[in-house]
C-alpha cells in the first residue's frame, strides 16, 4: 500500500513535469551547441550539465569561459545567478524537514526552477501525504534526464535548432499556469504584481540580480499587506 | 584556474545554495516573519520571470497590442484563471502566440 502511494506520487511528479520539457529541451539543445561553439570539450560541456545543472548559469559560464574570463569572475557570476535557489530552498524546507540527510542532499541537487515550480504547487495543494517527496523526486529526475539528454543532442547536432520555433515561450506559459490559480488573496496578488513590475524595471540588471531584487520586494509587499488590519 | 576546478567549485556553490535552508531549518530558530514570507516566494519569483518575458520578448520593452507574446500571455492568464489546468494553459498560450504572430505579420 505504501509502496503504491509512493509510486503514485513519483509518477504524478513525472507527469506534471512533462509539459515543461517542451520549453526546457530546446534550451538544453542550445546550451550543448553553444558550449561546443565556445570550444569547451564534449566531455566538459556534458559534465557542466550535471555538475552545475542550472540552465542560465551554464549559458553565462560557457560564454565567460569562451571569452577567457578569470575563474574567480565565473564563480562569482554563477553564484549570483543561482542565488534565487536559496529562496526555493527556504520555501521547500518545511516540507522536507522530516526526511533523512540522503533525501535532503538528493532533493537539493534536483532543486531547479522548473522542478521547484511544479513541486511547490503540489506541496501547497490540500492534503498532507508524508510521501510527497516522491513527487519532488519524480519531477526533479524527469527534468534532470531531459536536461542531460538535450545537452548531449545539442553537442551532437550543433547549432541546427530553427530559431523560428517559439518553444521557449512554453516556460513563461507554464509559470503562468502555476502562479495564476495560486493567487488566492490580496497579499498574494500584490506580491506577484509588485514582483513582476520590479522584475520588469530591473530586467537589465546584470546576472539576474534584478530577479532577486524583484522577488524580495514582492515578498516584503505580501508580508506588509497581510499584516495590515483588514 | 583550471576549467575543471572552476566547474566543480561552481557546482558546489550551486548545490550549497540549493541546500542552504533545507539544511539549516532544523538547526536555527526561524523567526515568524520568515515563515510567513515563504508562501509569497513562488508567486513573487515566477511573476518576476514571467512579466519581463511577456513585455520584453527581445530584451527591450515592447508594451503594445502589436506584441504577440503579451497578447498570448494575456490569453494564457485568462485560461489559467478559468481552468486551473497547466496543459490547457500551455496549449492555449502557444496557439494564441502562433495566431497573433501570423495576424500581426511576424
Amino acid at each position: 500500500m505504501i509502496v503504491k502511494l509512493r509510486q503514485q506520487e513519483f509518477w504524478s511528479g513525472v507527469r506534471d513535469e512533462a509539459p515543461i520539457l517542451l520549453g526546457v529541451v530546446p534550451f538544453g539543445l542550445l546550451f550543448g551547441a553553444l558550449a561546443i561553439s565556445t570550444h569547451l570539450s564534449t566531455l566538459a560541456a556534458q559534465a557542466m550539465s550535471s555538475i552545475i545543472f542550472a540552465g542560465s548559469a551554464q549559458f553565462i559560464a560557457a560564454q565567460l569561459i569562451g571569452a577567457g574570463s578569470s575563474g574567480l569572475v565565473i564563480l562569482m557570476v554563477v553564484f549570483v545567478v543561482n542565488l534565487r535557489h536559496a529562496l526555493y530552498s527556504a520555501s521547500v524546507a518545511p516540507h522536507v524537514r522530516h526526511l533523512g540527510t540522503g533525501w535532503k542532499l538528493l532533493l537539493s541537487y534536483l532543486l531547479t526552477d522548473e522542478a521547484y515550480a511544479v513541486t511547490i504547487t503540489h506541496y501547497n495543494r490540500e492534503g498532507d501525504s508524508p510521501d510527497r517527496h516522491w513527487y519532488f523526486l519524480g519531477a526533479g529526475l524527469t527534468l534532470w534526464s531531459a536536461w542531460q539528454a538535450s545537452t548531449a543532442v545539442g553537442i551532437f547536432i550543433g547549432a541546427q535548432i530553427p530559431a523560428s520555433w517559439p518553444l521557449g515561450f512554453v516556460l513563461p506559459l507554464t509559470f503562468i499556469a502555476l502562479v495564476v490559480p495560486a493567487l488566492k488573496d490580496r497579499a498574494g496578488v500584490a506580491a506577484a504584481l509588485v514582483a513582476g513590475l520590479v522584475g520588469l524595471l530591473a530586467a537589465n540588471f546584470p546576472y539576474k540580480t534584478g530577479l532577486l531584487l524583484a522577488a524580495l520586494i514582492g515578498i516584503i509587499t505580501g508580508l506588509v499587506i497581510e499584516g495590515r488590519p483588514k | 584556474m583550471n576549467l575543471w576546478v572552476v566547474m566543480i567549485i561552481g557546482g558546489l556553490l550551486t548545490f550549497a545554495t540549493r541546500l542552504s535552508f533545507i539544511f539549516l531549518l532544523d538547526r536555527i530558530q526561524v523567526p515568524d516573519w520568515f515563515r510567513r514570507s515563504l508562501r509569497f516566494v513562488p508567486a513573487a519569483v515566477l511573476s518576476a520571470i514571467i512579466l519581463p518575458e511577456l513585455t520584453s520578448p527581445n530584451g527591450t520593452l515592447f508594451l503594445s497590442w502589436r506584441n504577440p507574446q503579451l497578447l498570448a500571455g494575456a490569453v494564457a492568464i485568462l485560461v489559467a484563471w478559468k481552468t486551473r489546468n497547466v496543459l490547457l494553459t500551455i496549449l492555449a498560450g502557444m496557439a494564441a502566440l502562433v495566431v497573433f504572430q501570423v495576424v500581426l505579420g511576424f
